[in-house]
């Protein structure tokens, strides 16, 4: 399975997404400019961590004004799987591919340590190799991962199993203790948390790596129910 | 040229004295014009041309058969093995961190990160050593705690930002920083062999070109800045400071390491300190040749700059490189890549000088060699260190309650835990770090050779204003000894020399025998200096700091899981590698115990054996590599029981119960902070006492770990009895509760 990798000018853990999914994780990876309009003969798309065009602005505000933004979204709307993580989430959610908005942490401070997670639900794309209700150490790094949306947005999350990850111990004061959602149709994931930094033993954890797992699992279920 | 009258009025203002002001006059065969006074200013201030530091520090080691490159570069470089070199420096920016905190702190992390991707290196971590007056200081403690929650404010964000893990560091308070906070911050990166770049101009008729952020007002006379006391006045100095753009570096960082691919580049200098002027003549003088520039071909972010302007900005995130004649447009097409400008500003000449044009109309003219390396050198007299505390100690009171001096010292602003501060740290992106902050010293693997980097930063003003010979030497043997613990070898460093000013020859002593201890320790213990940083006249209103050389040394180990502090579990055997040492009444007025339990400061630091802290190393470092090791700690700050306890606070919060036999009074067996100590627990106590003695290292088991409880007991005496959580509770959150006395209600 070969995995797509946006560089954005500013997106610093581009190289880290990279090492997981070639390393780690076993597949092929490839970096695609952000001026691309195109994405090529990925089968996924990860949207990594970073500062996009430094975050001037609002985080991810002008990086989804960027080519490749596009293309990412026809990926999606075709039912491509999405993985944004950090500010990857944030881009998603300024490009209208997921719902809410991420706003400064609770605290005003940028936070970094490994958190656990609570996984919520297994019927996605992205959580299948995990058990629903395990709990996963996986490392936070933001300033703005402070998940907030109106309370029909929340109570349709909530309904229609789309919250994948739950904060154990809220750090960031993110509404309902969310980490991690899907859009609607289940294949873009935006998560705050980085299970690239979670996915080699020599770091501490590889509670991250299941995200990349599944996802290899869905894409064969996919093509083998193509051809 | 411009004929502006060079007035007594205008040389006092740049800081010259009339015998440096003659001998430009001298030099030049005329008087200089005010660009060229302003560009001499900078270039011979003490910040650039280290003209009080560098007769002495010439007697600091540099070489060693793995030093590719010592002092005189942007960094130092070393060979790692497997093809693979690492750079790395330390440097100060003190001064701009208490007019500016933010901004102060965020453009000394740019500008060490420059430092480092101009030798082609790509930076892979930083870490940081802060000082700051007591954040309860009665007078001061308000202005105190904004200083620090701007510094660290600062290197978060641009650090964060940029994409390099904040990985290490300490952070000492101490009145003596009250009107002088410190700064440092080291930066290391990885290369290939033969991948370097120097800061060398060659080559007639290559185009000198200018890359990166546009030139503005701000920071002018940064360098003369940091070569001057603060007075009341200083605040008017808030324009100096620069203002940092993490994203620009960023963008820099890509643009320059790929433009060094296309091998079009022919050398490449960072615009830091002393901005254009500094980067021009120091590569010119380098490469022995001249340097001929135009600036209205300079991007320019404001209108109406003058040459004196422009010549001495400090704008961030800019760099000047030569590339091969002919081959400009494969370096400008990557740095449009990156939406950055890149102009050819001028060409190197065969003269030898660094010539400035505005509009083809010559400005300044002056010999490169001048500029960068005839700067006035002086030979200061010195005298006795300067030292107000007392040589005798006073009667030491027996303690009544040893379980509440440690409480008391863990809770202390240098003991206590630092996690408030890098909690605000990526210390985690580009999935590097095995140790992170928060241990004795950080281990960052290199993914390309398979291979790990451990780094560490000591100083310790308290021993270096008792002695500051002793206090150098202690810190070194500290700093390597942190890294022995984890496995490391020790193989190079570098020097952060903070000082006061060198005109007073008390103040000069302090900075002359500071070098030469620590010149002396690092021949003793292999780790050359390549290269670092001098801050003098670190003074406000005539109070200067304690001498606080600050030292950064990198270590070479295999890739694994690191050794780490805390005890992992029960029943394991708690080790004392090189014995309860020895102290006396003099010797334990610089610890931490007399610092926070009884306030106060005399006496010496403690004696150090450097024979003896070498064994300690080899031991400890051949424990770790065979695995023996649960957890280890260095002895330092606090003395045994304060490493005993840090060794309870990991996740488990596993204790232990210790049963000391020794003849020392109790304060000083538990507190006194004698080196060449480590503390370790292994299920294998046979082994690990073998290699001790096998290297002469005194060694004995003295207790195992327990759950949840820390016990210390003397020939059956109790000494000390505490939950580990309660321990850990005061020492977790004291920084934070400092940070915010308004919110405690206890």
């Amino acid at each position: 399975m070969k995995f797509g990798v946006v560089v954005f000018p500013g997106s610093n853990c581009d190289h880290d997404a990279w090492y997981a999914v070639q390393h780690n994780l076993g597949h092929q990876a490839e970096f695609i400019w952000h001026d691309s309009t195109r994405l090529g003969d990925v089968d996924a798309i990860i949207l990594p961590g970073g500062f996009s065009y430094g975050d001037y602005l609002r985080c991810g505000a002008i990086a989804k004004f960027s080519p490749v933004m596009n293309a990412v979204r026809a990926f999606a709307a075709e039912g491509g799987a999405v993985l944004g993580i950090c500010n990857g989430f944030q881009i998603l959610v300024e490009a209208g591919l997921l719902p809410g908005a991420l706003v400064r942490n609770r605290g005003l401070k940028f936070i970094c340590e490994p958190v656990p997670l609570r996984c919520e639900t297994t019927a996605c794309g992205f959580s299948s190799a995990y058990t629903k209700g395990q709990i996963l150490r996986i490392p936070i790094a933001h300033g703005e991962g402070c998940y907030v949306a109106d309370p029909r947005t929340l109570a349709e999350l909530a309904a229609e199993d789309r919250i994948v990850f739950r904060y154990v111990d809220n750090p960031n004061g993110s509404l309902d203790d969310i980490a991690g959602i899907l859009n609607r149709e289940r294949n873009v994931l935006g998560m705050m948390p980085h299970p690239e930094r979670a996915a080699d033993p020599l770091m501490g954890s590889t509670d991250g790596l299941g995200v990349f797992q599944s996802m290899v699992k869905w894409f064969a279920r996919v093509e083998s129910a193509r051809s | 040229m411009s004929a502006t009258t060079i007035t007594p009025d205008l040389i006092a203002q740049h800081q010259f004295s009339g015998e440096e002001y003659a001998r430009i006059v001298a030099t030049l065969g005329r008087e200089p014009t005010l660009t060229e006074l302003g560009i001499f200013s900078v270039m011979w201030s003490e910040h650039c041309s280290y003209k009080s530091s560098r007769l002495h520090l010439k007697k600091l080691p540099t070489r060693s058969p793995r030093v590719l490159q010592g002092p005189g570069e942007n960094a130092g470089v070393i060979d790692i093995g497997g093809g693979y070199a690492i750079a790395f420096k330390i440097e100060s920016h003190n001064h701009p961190s208490f007019i500016e905190p933010f901004q102060g702190a965020a453009t000394g992390v740019g500008g060490i990160l420059r430092d480092i991707f101009t030798m082609g290196a790509r930076p892979i971590a930083v870490m940081n050593a802060l000082r700051f007056g007591p954040l309860d200081d009665p007078v001061h403690g308000k202005r105190n705690r904004r200083i620090l929650e701007g510094v660290v404010g600062g290197i978060a964000h641009y650090g964060n930002c940029f994409g390099v893990p904040t990985v290490g560091g300490e952070c000492v308070f101490e009145p003596a920083y009250n009107g002088n906070p410190l700064v440092n911050v080291f930066a290391l990166g990885v290369f290939r062999h033969g991948e370097v770049f120097y800061a060398r101009a060659s080559g007639v008729g290559n185009p000198v070109i200018y890359v990166g952020a546009k030139t503005g007002r701000d920071g002018i006379h940064g360098a003369s800045m940091a070569s001057a006391e603060f007075s009341e006045e200083s605040k008017q100095k808030r324009p100096n400071v620069q203002v940092g753009d993490p994203f620009m570096e960023k963008l820099l960082l890509e643009a320059c390491l790929e433009a060094m691919k296309t091998g079009a580049i022919v050398g490449i200098q960072d615009m830091g300190a002393a901005g254009l002027t500094c980067s021009t003549c120091e590569m010119g003088s380098r490469g022995g040749t001249g340097i001929e520039i135009d600036l209205q071909y300079v991007p320019q972010r404001e209108t109406g700059m003058s040459p004196y302007e422009i010549m001495l900005s400090e704008s961030q995130e800019r760099m000047l490189l030569v590339a091969e004649k002919g081959r400009e447009q494969e370096v400008f097409a990557v740095f449009r890549k990156w939406g950055l400008d890149a102009v050819t500003i001028g060409q190197v000449t065969g003269d030898g000088l660094l010539r400035v044009k505005d509009h083809g109309r010559v400005v300044a003219e002056i010999p490169n060699r001048v500029l960068a390396d005839e700067a006035p050198l002086y030979d200061r007299p010195y005298t006795r260190p300067f030292r107000r505390a007392p040589l005798e100690a006073p009667p030491i009171p027996a303690s009544t309650d040893l379980t509440r001096d440690l409480w008391t010292v863990l809770a202390s602003g240098d003991v206590c835990s630092k996690r408030w501060i890098w909690r605000q740290y990526d210390y985690m992106v580009r999935t590097n770090t095995l140790a992170g902050p928060g241990g004795d010293a950080a281990i960052v693997r290199i993914k390309e050779t398979g291979t790990s980097v451990a780094m560490a930063l000591d100083g310790n003003g308290r021993f270096c204003y008792l002695d500051p010979r002793q206090g150098a030497r202690l810190i070194v043997a500290e700093c390597c000894r942190n890294l022995s613990v984890v496995g490391a070898e020790p193989v190079a460093a570098t020097n952060n020399l903070n000082f006061g000013n060198p005109e007073r020859p008390e103040i000069m002593a302090q900075l002359v025998a500071a070098i030469e201890g620590m010149g002396e320790a690092c021949a003793f213990f292999e780790t050359p200096i390549t290269g670092g940083n001098v801050s003098l006249y670190n003074e406000t209103l005539g109070e200067g700091i304690f001498p606080s050389p600050v030292v950064g040394i990198v270590g070479l180990l295999p890739a694994g899981a690191p050794v780490t502090v805390d005890f992992k579990q029960p029943e394991r055997a708690v080790i004392l590698l090189g014995g309860y040492g020895d102290c006396d009444a003099v010797r334990f007025g610089g610890t931490q115990y007399v610092k926070a339990v009884l306030k106060d400061l005399w006496g010496l630091p403690p004696e150090l054996d450097m024979a003896r802290e070498k064994r300690l190393h080899t031991a400890a470092r051949e424990i770790a590599r065979a695995g023996l090791a649960d957890s280890a700690h260095d002895l330092s700050d606090g003395g045994l029981a304060v490493a005993l306890a840090e060794a309870c606070f990991g996740p488990s919060q596993t204790g232990a119960a210790i049963d000391l036999d020794a003849d020392l009074r109790p304060e000083f067996l538990l507190f006194h902070e004698g080196p060449s100590r480590v503390l370790i627990s292994t299920a294998d106590p046979e082994r690990a006492l073998a290699i001790a003695r096998a290297h002469q290292v005194e060694a004995c088991v003295i207790g195992r770990t327990q759950t949840g409880r820390l016990t210390i007991r003397l020939r059956g005496e109790t000494l000390v009895d505490a939950e580990t959580a309660r321990l850990y509770a005061a020492w977790d959150r004291a920084l934070e509760r400092a940070l915010h006395p308004e919110h405690e209600t206890t």
